[in-house]
């Protein structure tokens, strides 16, 4: 087996207009810059954006707002400092927001991965964002069924990658790479370093599986 | 009047945090607590991002883009550190294994609501991140901010009035003026700050203080 391909265009080449696209990533760390460029050029339109945030700068997810190219975004924290291209989408009612608090994100990605209808969490409970959901008191505490999020496909950063597509990360980049690739149809790595032997078993985060394309891209932001 | 400056409460707010706890520092002020936590304690900072150990600042020239906390400055890892992914971490905040989180907030009201996420104004899109997980798992929350809104108006209340992240969920609130429990009888008198008498805290508080 395989999944090694020679470039970023041909990772992102199967992405269709319209696809719901997972992005990991925390803040600037762990985030598939390379990915995402490739994506920018490759030109599908009409995208609902999985992320924690919504990109800052003239980077990342804002290069793909600033380009028109995202429909919704689904995410945690989108105001983040800097975060300019998604405030101006979002003023001009130019795309859909839904905010989901960051560990009721992480978990519905990782139910959809994991093959689950949904799971029930104390998670904002009695506020805002249970609104129109449903609930149920166990052991007389309140929770909110939450349902699963999966995507079309998912775009990782990873520190190394073997041609199994198993992975592993480098510090902080970790977050919420591992929960996308279980929960996207079809997830892409672009790695520091793609190696031609197998990863240590022991050392490996990402079981390949999960995996459906790895790329070499040694640029760390 | 004087009243506690940010550091002298963010020392304060230090002193009640014991040797050996797991702890989050939320965004802003609170993040300035972990640098006065009394010599020989040890205090093990979680950062939903993925590390538990959070460590100092990098030296100058040293910092790794991929080793940040959650207000996204550059950290190291302290001694025993782990890194680890995003539903492990939120698994160690809202499954009750993290022992103290410090946050801000926008309101506390004294039956322990917490406004700490959104306000009424619908030009700023909401913007939650990990703050309803951390109440909704964490057993002691301490709230640190300003005892009053820049206009002056109280910030702690009977009810909220800005959209609430959890309910009932504060232990206590540290603020420029005063340190306040939360109690069944609502905001009890723990501190009152240097130059602060009672009858000016009542005078910016919305909501009644026994002591």
């Amino acid at each position: 087996m395989d999944k090694r391909l020679p470039d970023l265009a041909a990772a992102v080449a199967p992405i269709t207009d319209g696809a719901s696209v997972m992005i990991g990533g925390f803040g600037s760390s762990g985030i598939p810059f390379g990915l995402i460029a490739a994506l920018l050029d490759h030109g599908a339109r009409e995208l609902t954006i999985i992320s924690n945030n919504a990109g800052a700068g003239e980077t990342g997810i804002a290069t793909l707002l600033r380009e028109g190219r995202v429909a919704k975004v689904i995410c945690s924290y989108p105001r983040s400092p800097g975060s300019i291209w998604f405030e101006r989408r979002y003023e001009a009612g130019e795309i859909a927001l839904e905010v989901v608090p960051q560990g009721t994100l992480a978990e519905r990605i990782r139910a959809a991965g994991a093959g689950l209808g949904g799971f029930l969490t104390p998670t904002g409970y009695g506020t805002l964002l249970a609104e129109g959901k449903e609930t149920r008191m166990i052991d007389g505490r309140g929770y909110v069924l939450e349902a699963p999020l999966p995507a079309d496909f998912a775009l990782l950063r990873a520190e190394r990658a073997d041609p199994w597509g198993n992975l592993s990360y480098h510090a902080t980049a970790r977050n919420f790479n591992p929960v996308m690739a279980m929960a996207a149809r079809h997830a892409v790595a672009e790695v520091r370093a793609v190696q031609d032997t197998p990863l240590d078993p022991e050392t490996v985060v990402t079981p390949g599986i999960f995996v459906q394309a790895v790329t070499q891209y040694e640029v760390r932001p | 009047m004087t009243g506690w400056s940010d550091s002298e409460l963010a020392a304060r707010v230090a002193l009640d945090i014991p040797d050996g706890s797991y702890v989050n520092l939320g965004i802003g002020k609170p993040t300035h607590v972990s640098a006065h936590v009394p010599e020989g304690r040890e205090v093990i900072y979680h950062s939903e991002n993925g590390i538990l150990g959070v460590g100092p600042t990098p030296p100058e020239g040293q910092e790794d883009p991929e080793l940040i906390d959650a207000s996204k400055r550059f950290v190291t890892p302290a001694p025993g550190a782990s890194y680890f992914e995003h539903a492990d971490s939120f698994a160690m905040m809202r499954g009750g294994h993290i022992d103290i989180a410090v946050l801000g907030a926008y309101q506390v009201a004294c039956n322990g609501d917490l406004a700490n996420w959104a306000t009424l104004d619908e030009k700023f899109p909401p913007a939650v991140g990990g703050a309803m997980d951390l109440v909704a798992g964490v057993p002691t929350i301490l709230v640190m901010m300003r005892h009053t809104d820049r206009d002056g108006s109280p910030k702690l209340l009977e009810r909220c009035t800005y959209p609430l992240t959890g309910l009932g969920v504060v232990t206590r609130v540290y603020t420029d003026l005063a340190v306040l429990d939360i109690t069944p009888q609502g905001f009890r008198l723990r501190d009152l700050a240097p130059g602060i008498d009672l009858d000016h805290l009542r005078s910016v508080t919305g909501a009644s203080i026994t002591t």
